[in-house]
């Protein structure tokens, strides 16, 4: 199971790196575009870690265990052909079911509203959630979890900014501002609702007892958005379906251009 | 577009100091666009720094920076050409006195 929980850290941190990624060469200023690239390669750099742990893990399962613990194609004939797998393995040869990020992180960035409120709903979450996972028994994500909380401090407050700089901003980077935050407002519930493999970590004492943060993150999204002038919104409804393998159909997209050429070209190197 | 449209949809330029490490001065670094203080902080934190250049930033708003006219270089900076005795180089300087 400890498995899981590494790849369901890992897989969030891949994504959302892809993600920012996408703004490279594409940002509104040259300064923003760097800002992102940053924020993009410190997302990869945790992903690196979290995979590498991810396949010292796999690689030390039983035999029969490797069977089902990631049943992706090209994972399982590795396997078959007595393979050990390597970060690489995990991040370009899993198939969507077998991906555990949270859906918000795979959600378009449509444009710099949607950007900065998805950054906003996702640092906001990883500055309390990597705060608390220092205090790991499993000293490697311990390592990770000090590491992240220093970039994601920063991350955080880049987001926070600029939520309050375009909501309390002129009225139309006000309302764009405000449709984004509601749009992408019923993908935050699933950050909160625990997976069977996370209450096992968090019992364990691996991993983070995510209800107890979420009255801390309400607390710090509620006074951003105050500073911006901006509503909370309302909805009660959540999305879920990512910790499961249960992916919107903006996964399978990310997929098919972040693994195309090691899945066309395995091995390759350049 | 005219001048003032191409202004007015443009953020401020700033320039950029940055000391590399305690105890130096802050050197000038570059210039940046950013809509405000924080974010000229954070740009030059994210455009002049990404490479461990420095442990504290300073900026000012480019308009703020008031310079010398390159015109008036000959009665401003000439006059001390023929000064050489202003240089502490007339000293004997004892063994014991390094990093002179």
């Amino acid at each position: 199971m400890s498995l899981e929980y590494t790849l369901r850290l890992a897989d969030d941190a891949l994504i959302l790196g892809h993600r920012l990624s996408e703004w490279c060469g594409h940002g509104p200023i040259l300064e923003q575009d760097i800002a992102l690239t940053n924020t993009s390669l410190d997302h990869l750099g945790r992903a690196r870690s979290l995979f590498q742990y991810a396949a010292e893990q796999f690689n030390n399962l039983p035999e029969n265990e490797k069977k089902t613990a990631v049943t992706s194609v090209a994972i399982q004939n590795l396997v078959n052909t007595g393979n050990t797998l390597d970060e690489d393995d995990m991040a370009f040869l899993r198939d969507g079911w077998d991906f555990r990020n949270v859906l918000l992180v795979e959600q378009p960035n449509n444009d710099w509203a949607y950007t900065v409120a998805r950054a906003l709903y996702y640092d906001a979450f990883a500055f309390y959630f990597f705060s608390a996972l220092q205090n790991s028994k499993e000293t490697t994500l311990a390592a990770i979890a000090e590491k992240s909380l220093k970039e994601v401090t920063y991350h955080l407050r880049w987001s926070s900014e600029w939520v309050v700089r375009l909501g309390d901003g002129t009225e139309e980077s006000r309302e764009r501002m405000q449709t984004a935050l509601n749009e992408l407002w019923s993908f935050t519930g699933e950050l909160f609702n625990m997976s069977d493999a996370e209450k096992e970590a968090a019992l364990s004492g691996i991993g983070v007892d995510l209800a107890s943060l979420q009255p801390k993150w309400m607390e710090r999204i509620a006074s951003v958005l105050q500073e911006a002038t901006l509503e909370v919104p309302k909805g009660t409804w959540m999305q879920e379906g990512g910790k499961h393998g249960r992916h919107t159909e903006h996964l399978g997209y990310i997929l098919a251009e972040m693994q195309f050429m090691q899945r066309t070209y395995p091995g390759m190197e350049w | 577009m005219t001048n003032d449209k191409l202004n007015k949809h443009e953020w401020p330029l700033w320039e950029v100091f940055i000391r590399s490490k305690a105890g130096l001065d802050h050197k000038h670094a570059g210039s940046l666009h950013a809509a405000d203080a924080e974010m000229a902080i954070e740009n030059a934190r994210d455009v002049y720094t990404r490479r461990m250049e420095g442990v504290s930033i300073w900026v000012v708003e480019s308009k703020n920076i008031h310079a010398s006219d390159p015109g008036e270089s000959a009665s401003l900076y000439d006059p001390a050409s023929d000064k050489i005795y202003r240089h502490p180089t007339f000293y004997d300087l004892p063994d014991e006195v390094k990093y002179m």
